[in-house]
């Protein structure tokens, strides 16, 4: 009560004195507490409702593949062949495409997006010109998957033809480079998917290294070493959880990559190492069959759907723990 | 509700807002209220068709005949003030689904529409044929070799993997007067399931029997595994590739191979010759088949010496029973509007405009359409 007394008292102080705001407090209200509260039950309310979603997504999933996990088991997982006249669907190339081309991918883009990370965040520019270049790699983010596809397409497939062509004339042997380039292939999809996952890995590495504090570097280049050292030994040590963070949603997001891939990874069933041969993804083998698919198809599709879903939580997973035991590395030493 | 009782009380957080006046937090929900009910009703209001009064009839389905079907259904909503047609070239296979769940007024197919999924529709399936198209082998071979010519066994033999080298001794016999280089045969094929795949593998059936018992008829089939097959999505993804690709030869609709300026191979026909796309071989190859009473027919392999190969109708698919005069009357009036200022258009756009004894036979069907 004693406290209600005194607030007009405080609030006439502070209409003369505004610069002592600050000084000026009171309990909260009933309105301050209910506004919390409603505030953390709809926060609250829209987590579950997120989390309700993918319950029931995978429940709607789930129920309509159902069908097709029964008839065909573990064996769409391990056959190669996809013949809807013979019904027989099998999408294990489907899935080594998949992991093959975000694993080739994100060797590339993760490997430009952790230097050029490094590059916009360790004072090799002036801020200025670094935010400008922040701004221009962010909007790779912005490009839709078609242009890129077609940007490939047109682009890319002519530009590292000549390469592909010497690499498998002359240094055919060695399993990677063993076909020919036809056009569409695992390697111009690995290529535009590299640019696409670029925009997420240099991001996030980028916040992760402005997090390690200024003293970590001072203190390094006070050990006496040089900038390089700096970098190598102690910024990227110190900043990796979030740097394998970023690779690790890079990977995300090259796994679920649909369109520019259907586009350029030549949609054959085949499992393959040669960079040059066509190969097919899962995104793209349901991106391209859904429209004209039988009942029986679509069964299973959403199976290849539950697989895909499935990858995706087992890398995170996988992604979440390596992170768990890196961040806990330098504390135990 | 204590809180409404104090409404002057004076704390840090959100102070601007309470000044506004008394009774802040009930003026707040009030208008939130308001607004969010003023969204819902603008949202109700504006769903159904717009402020005007025009009837709406919505299709779906087939994208080989996409681009004509827009062309004419632009020109009609122009021409009929009071009728609006949307299509959405979802597929074949998604249209004939629409068109069973009844969510669409209409629906198109390369395919036509099975027994089994026409007894699915209560009141009975009008089937018309409205267009019909070619399907081309677009190619690409450097040094831009024109009019190549492709005997029957040869093209089979590439799309089978079987003839591999562009100096093939076959398609060096067939073309003494080309220069053919000694580059691999790049195979371009669909990568969604289409119904131009089916037109297409229909007719590579038809005429033979190693690909009837390998790869068969399909909206996709078992294509042989080689590096040499690449899959592009759509019409326009393989005209793509095809253009991009030195050594490259793939099935595309004729219109795509004509807008976009691809070499395409002069076909040799069951009779022996050898026929090019675009010509009058369209419509020789339609008038060589009669069509049936449910206007379903096939031209798997058509007859006569000027026919083109590989030729096949598009239909239209409506209720026999719309359960609305008005909607059926406005369906009839479009099927009519294509039937004869439609196939005008026909011929520009790279279709084949249908024979009169075929319109005619539409004409009369579609007055089942009630």
């Amino acid at each position: 009560m004693a406290t209600r007394a005194t607030t007009p008292v405080s609030r006439a102080g502070q209409l003369e004195h505004p610069a002592q705001a600050g000084s000026v407090s009171g309990p909260p209200s009933a309105w301050d507490y209910f506004a919390d509260r409603a505030f953390r039950g709809v926060a609250q309310g829209g987590v579950w409702v997120v989390l309700l979603l993918l319950v029931f997504i995978l429940w709607e999933i789930g129920g309509k593949a159902w069908p097709g996990i029964r008839e065909y088991g573990l064996g769409s997982l391990t056959s190669t062949t996809w013949d809807t006249n013979l019904n027989l669907y099998g999408f294990l190339p489907e899935i080594w495409g998949t992991l093959y081309s975000s694993f080739l991918a994100l060797l590339i883009g993760g490997f430009f997006g952790v230097v050029m990370a490094i590059f916009l965040t360790q004072d090799f520019l002036p801020p200025r010109l670094a935010q400008v270049f922040r701004t221009i790699v962010e909007l790779l983010a912005a490009i839709p998957s078609v242009v890129y596809g077609l940007w490939g397409l047109f682009v890319v497939v002519p530009a590292i033809r000549p390469v592909a062509d010497w690499l498998s004339g002359h240094l055919g042997w060695i399993p990677f480079f063993s076909t020919t380039l036809s056009g569409p292939g695992l390697a111009p999809a690995a290529l535009v998917l590299a640019i696409m996952v670029l925009p997420t890995v240099a991001a996030v590495s980028q916040d992760a290294l402005r997090l390690v504090p200024y003293r970590v570097k001072e203190a390094a280049y006070g050990m006496g070493t040089t900038r390089w050292e700096a970098i190598l030994r102690v910024m990227l040590p110190a900043a990796s959880t979030g740097i394998f963070g970023a690779l690790v949603l890079g990977f995300g997001r090259a796994l679920g990559e649909t369109m520019a891939l259907a586009m350029l990874i030549g949609n054959s069933n085949q499992m393959t190492l040669s960079l040059f041969s066509p190969a097919n993804t899962l995104a793209a083998l349901l991106a391209l069959n859904f429209p004209e698919a039988g009942p029986r198809q679509v069964q299973v599709l959403m199976y290849a759907a539950l697989v895909l879903l499935a990858i995706t939580l087992v890398v995170n997973v996988i992604g979440g723990i390596i992170m768990a035991l890196a961040s806990k590395d330098p504390t135990r030493k | 509700m204590r809180a409404l009782s104090f409404p002057n009380q004076d704390v840090l957080a959100g102070k601007p807002l309470r000044e506004r006046g008394e009774g802040g937090p009930a003026v707040k929900h009030r208008s939130i209220a308001l607004s969010t009910v003023v969204l819902i009703l603008s949202l109700l209001v504006s769903s159904p068709g717009g402020a005007q009064d025009r009837m709406r009839l919505t299709g779906s389905g087939a994208s080989f005949p996409f681009p004509i079907y827009s062309a004419w259904f632009k020109a009609f909503s122009t021409k009929h003030k009071s009728i609006t047609v949307d299509y959405q070239a979802k597929g074949s296979g998604a249209g004939i689904q629409d068109f069973v769940n009844r969510t669409v007024d209409f629906a198109a197919s390369d395919a036509a529409m099975s027994d089994t999924d026409m007894a699915k529709v209560p009141g009975g399936v009008q089937l018309l044929p409205m267009t019909a198209g070619e399907i081309v082998l677009g190619y690409n071979i450097s040094g831009n070799a024109k009019g190549l010519k492709l005997p029957r066994d040869v093209y089979v033999g590439i799309f089978l993997g079987k003839i591999t080298k562009w100096s093939d001794p076959k398609l060096k016999a067939a073309n003494p007067g080309l220069t053919l280089p000694d580059s691999d045969i790049t195979v371009v094929r669909r990568a969604d399931a289409s119904g131009t795949t089916f037109v297409f593998t229909q007719h590579l059936s038809a005429i033979s029997e190693e690909w009837k018992k390998g790869p068969g008829t399909g909206t996709t089939v078992n294509w042989p595994k080689s590096d040499k097959f690449v899959a592009s999505p759509k019409n326009d993804g393989v005209t793509a590739t095809i253009k991009q690709t030195p050594g490259s030869i793939g099935y595309i609709e004729f219109a795509f191979a004509k807008f976009s300026k691809i070499e395409m191979a002069l076909l040799q026909n069951k009779s022996g010759a050898y026929v090019a796309a675009g010509g009058h071989g369209g419509a020789e190859a339609l008038s060589s088949v009669k069509l049936p009473d449910d206007l379903r027919a096939w031209i798997t392999d058509p007859e006569g010496a000027k026919s083109y190969p590989i030729a096949t109708y598009t239909w239209m698919l409506f209720y026999k029973d719309n359960k609305d005069p008005k909607k059926a009357a406005g369906l009839r009036e479009l099927v009519e509007y294509c039937l004869t200022e439609g196939q005008k258009m026909s011929e520009a756009m790279g279709y084949i405009p249908l024979p009169a004894t075929v319109v005619t036979a539409v004409r009369k069907a579609s007055s089942s359409i009630q």
